[in-house]
């Protein structure tokens, strides 16, 4: 789509928007995956946040975004050629289809130079562009079972091993991955859930203003999407500035013993298993920090995210109709009373 | 005619919904519930005419990826030697509508393909070593035939503007057509210029909220409606009968509850609040006393309570959700698996002949990049194409799972002397059965302080039998421990992808807790705490009464159980093996 509807002209749904932003500061959190009921614009936001990502530098040509500086991963081609023109481009963020094959996928041979030329050539695939950018799968819980393996490995390893058709190579595939989906259509698989640092559970706005304001919004996006870009133009830019600002700071933002301390209690008492869930709280706290400018971080900015960091991570209580979101509330109520 | 009037028949407003629908069709749709027979054939004839010259093509309902999306188009690559598209569906119907029939049986990932078509206007090809953003601006028409509780996928149903239902409509009710197509044509001309103001957003918000209408999308289509109704009126300002007749034909299908009586609105609901940004440039028009944007809000719900449908008013009375799909969680739908052999046709997939059928054109396309490849410099020429093993593609299609059959049976002291020897009985002449369905069974035990997985899901009847018989008995009766172990076996089932039924053959008399303690009252409260547990993971669930003599009335402990768990509860007076085997097969789920 040429012009998207612009994540600035997003109503309401603040959890899904900030968890995009703090994925956009610091991809090391590992990924959003956005639940919930029909409308509410999930795609719409995936979609919307491509426009705002800062563009990367790479190295010219490169079917695999590589990054020019040394310490970088690099692609067989770029690791030896010793090149060091660059180009900036876009930030990927690539759409995974249901219905892709898994050629395209891992990449496969190139079919118009194999039949034309007879040559035996790796077309890279969809990891491959999405290397260093985003990976957006609609419907994830729909995605075939054996895709959902091939991502979880690529996932682990950040590396596309390619062995098929007589093509053996390997590539850099580091992504960020982005699903969203409706959870009345199918269950995600646990160790797919497992891969997403954020989680949350997106929901149709009740009062009447917001409603009102999002009809307002689309329906003058829908009838001219020129004009609508325009309008918010400005908007997009303070918010694209406001990431790339967040990125630079990120690494400077402090956190302090007291503040590990209480990351580390209240995944106790929710028994989120494993040091992901506390690593990704940090992470998610820091580039949260960093986006509201903030030096250090603090109370507030863990409990601001730690809803959609760890709600993903308690074991299940088919009891509690309270929702994981309300049992994350209380444990923080209870951790942060001491 | 008037507003009432155009909607007062269900062939007025299926046929006034279908008109509305050919002016502004391209990302949205009908939903046309109905089985084939003369309306719902006609309005298809009335559509297609309205539509011209748009394209209304049709498509099955399990139609496979390769048709859908499209791909390699293999003998047209093979002939012309460079790659060579075939177009898929989606995108062949590009600029046109799309008819989907059976649209009961679309699966989710087909409904999921088609939304995202819906709602982006184009279609996402990566396939076969193809890669294209190919347009497929398009309008789609479920033709759902479905009974009962079979309905077209919620996540395509919510993208289609109107639902309309054709079900009790004859050949008598057919009225002929008031609009020509040239009607239509001058209506899609005009439609750009329809204006609509802020007012009519806020009447269509609150009405949508009033009868619990939460999807946003639901407002966007009455929206459109509301200007295609002006459009196909000659005019360009839409009014107040342009806003009714869309709240009816968009809303109306979609209420999920009745709009409180309008004396009670005041108290709890706030007045919807004024339109924060300045509406255009004149002020609203005032037409008579009766438009203040209140009571034109009031006159709206008024005008879409009575064109609500009989049924749908009683439903909704009696405060029955409707259209609730099923969920995955009642087995309808992700609890599915791959076969090679039965079920509906997916991608094919690398894999030896030994396994499965060979599919032969994906195995070509498989096969074609590789030509010039393997061909020798001196057969060049030839047309021949070169197949290895490594090409070969098998079918494989999808299918229903079986079910788990998990028997928790009391082995306690207080049912081990008198009954134990029946439930055994009535387990194993149950297995023959679950052999031949190619089900799953479970056993689970309690007894003592603890409750164990005697025989994890198995379909084999040596193994099962082996396990009933080494069945111990005696000891206290940990019903909630037993509960407990029951759940989490079926958790994995379904995980599995298999439906799981839970059979418990207990007296109900729980005497040890959760923590293997004794005492009755708490021990029974554990177990209630665990029924509930059941039923809140919607496992289903049969609950057989063993006691022997004694009441089944309310208090019994079992139905106590039984009901906490959701489930059905059986009285056996006797627990008759082929009894006990009767009731079970009737519980199962088909």
């Amino acid at each position: 789509m040429v012009n998207p509807f612009p994540f600035s002209a997003i109503v309401g749904q603040d959890d899904m928007r900030l968890a995009f932003m703090i994925a956009a500061t610091d991809p090391s959190v590992g990924g959003v995956l956005a639940f919930g009921d029909r409308g509410t614009g999930k795609s719409t936001a995936v979609r919307a946040l491509a426009a705002l990502l800062p563009k990367i530098k790479v190295v010219s040509g490169c079917p695999y975004n590589c990054a020019p500086d040394k310490q970088a991963k690099l692609c067989g081609a770029c690791n030896g050629s010793g090149k060091t023109k660059t180009e900036m481009r876009s930030a990927p963020v690539v759409d995974l289809p249901l219905g892709a094959t898994e050629d395209r996928v891992v990449g496969a041979l190139n079919l118009e130079r194999a039949l034309a030329a007879g040559e035996k050539h790796f077309e890279p695939g969809l990891l491959a562009r999405a290397n260093r950018g985003f990976l957006y799968i609609d419907e994830v819980n729909l995605l075939e079972d054996h895709l959902v393996d091939l991502l979880l490995d690529v996932a682990a390893s950040g590396l596309n091993l390619v062995e098929r058709e007589g093509l053996s190579l390997s590539h850099p595939a580091r992504f960020v991955l982005i699903g969203s989906g409706n959870p009345e259509e199918g269950e995600l698989r646990p160790q797919m859930l497992d891969r997403f640092g954020l989680a949350l559970e997106v929901r149709t706005p009740q009062d009447i203003p917001t409603r009102m304001e999002v009809i307002r919004r689309r329906d003058a996006y829908d009838r001219d999407p020129e004009a609508f870009h325009k309008h918010w133009a400005n908007a997009e830019k303070k918010l694209r500035t406001k990431i790339v600002h967040a990125r630079e700071r990120v690494t400077t933002v402090e956190t302090g013993d007291a503040v590990l301390e209480r990351a580390a209690r209240l995944c106790v008492a929710l028994g989120s298993d494993g040091l992901r869930g506390e690593l990704t709280l940090i992470r998610a706290a820091r580039a949260y920090a960093a986006l509201e400018d903030v030096p250090k971080v603090g109370d507030a900015e863990l409990k601001r995210v730690a809803p959609m960091v760890l709600s993903h991570r308690l074991r299940r209580n088919p009891l509690d109709d309270s929702g994981s979101a309300t049992r994350v509330e209380r444990a923080i109520q209870e951790v942060f009373a001491k | 005619m008037s507003v009432s009037d155009a909607v007062s028949t269900p062939w007025r407003r299926a046929s006034l919904a279908a008109a509305v629908f050919a002016v502004d069709p391209l990302g949205s749709g009908l939903l046309v519930r109905a089985g084939a027979g003369p309306a719902r054939d006609e309005l298809m004839t009335r559509v297609a005419g309205a539509l011209a010259p748009m394209r209304l093509s049709r498509a099955p309902a399990d139609i496979a990826d390769d048709r859908l999306i499209g791909g390699l188009d293999v003998a047209a690559t093979l002939r012309a030697g460079k790659p060579i598209a075939e177009t898929g569906v989606l995108a062949a119907s590009h600029g046109g509508v799309l008819a989907i029939v059976m649209a009961e049986r679309i699966s989710a990932g087909v409904a999921a393909r088609l939304s995202q078509a819906l709602d982006m206007g184009e279609v996402a090809l990566q396939r076969d070593g193809l890669s294209a953003i190919l347009p497929a601006h398009v309008g789609i028409i479920a033709l759902d035939e479905g009974q009962d509780d079979e309905a077209t996928p919620a996540a395509l149903a919510e993208r289609l503007g109107f639902w309309i239902d054709l079900e009790h409509i004859g050949w008598r009710d057919i009225e002929p057509p008031a609009l020509t197509p040239e009607d239509f044509e001058a209506a899609r001309k005009l439609l750009p210029s329809v204006e609509t103001d802020d007012q009519v957003i806020e009447i269509l918000v609150a009405t949508a909220a009033q009868f619990g209408v939460d999807s946003p999308r639901a407002v966007l289509f009455a929206l459109r409606a509301a200007r295609a109704f002006t459009a196909l009126r000659g005019e360009t300002k839409v009014e107040r009968d342009d806003i009714e007749l869309a709240a009816t034909l968009v809303l109306g299908p979609r209420a999920t509850r009745m709009p409180a009586p309008p004396e009670e609105q005041d108290s709890d609901e706030p007045p919807p609040p004024p339109p924060e940004e300045t509406p255009p440039d004149e002020p609203p028009e005032q037409k008579g006393e009766d438009n203040t944007p209140r009571e034109l809000e009031e006159q709206i719900l008024e005008a879409v309570r009575a064109a609500l449908p009989p049924g749908l008013l009683a439903a909704l009375a009696a405060g029955a959700p409707r259209n609730r799909r099923s969920s995955a969680k009642d087995g309808k739908s992700g609890e599915e698996i791959y076969s090679l052999q039965r079920g509906r046709p997916l991608d094919a997939r690398p894999g030896s002949l030994s396994k499965g059928r060979l599919a032969l054109v994906a195995t070509l396309r498989a096969a074609a990049p590789w030509r010039k490849l393997r061909l020798k410099p001196e057969e060049m020429d030839s047309r021949r194409v070169i197949v290895k093993p490594e090409d070969f593609r098998i079918r494989r299609h999808r299918q229903k799972k079986g079910a788990t059959t998990i028997f928790v049976v009391d082995a306690s002291g207080s049912l081990a002397m008198t009954r134990l020897a029946e439930v055994k009985g009535a387990i194993e002449m149950l297995l023959a059965d679950c052999y031949a369905r190619r089900d799953n069974i479970a056993l689970v035990a309690f007894r003592g302080r603890a409750g164990e997985i005697v025989l994890p899901p198995t379909r084999s009847t040596a193994r099962a039998k082996r396990a009933l018989t080494g069945l111990p008995g005696g000891g206290g009766t940990p019903v909630a421990a037993g509960l407990d172990v029951a759940a989490a076996v079926a958790d994995q089932a379904r995980r599995k992808g298999q439906t799981p039924l839970i059979v418990l053959m207990t007296d109900g008399r729980a005497n040890i807790c959760r923590d293997g303690g004794s005492g009755r009252p708490r021990a029974m409260e554990d177990a209630l705490d665990a029924a509930k547990r059941i039923a809140a993971a919607q496992f289903s669930v049969l609950a057989i009464d063993t006691t022997q003599g004694g009441g089944s009335g309310p208090d019994a402990p079992v139905r106590v159980l039984a009901g906490a768990m959701q489930g059905r509860y059986v009285k056996l007076p006797r627990a008759d093996a082929a009894v006990i085997n009767a009731v079970v097969r009737g519980a199962l789920p088909q």
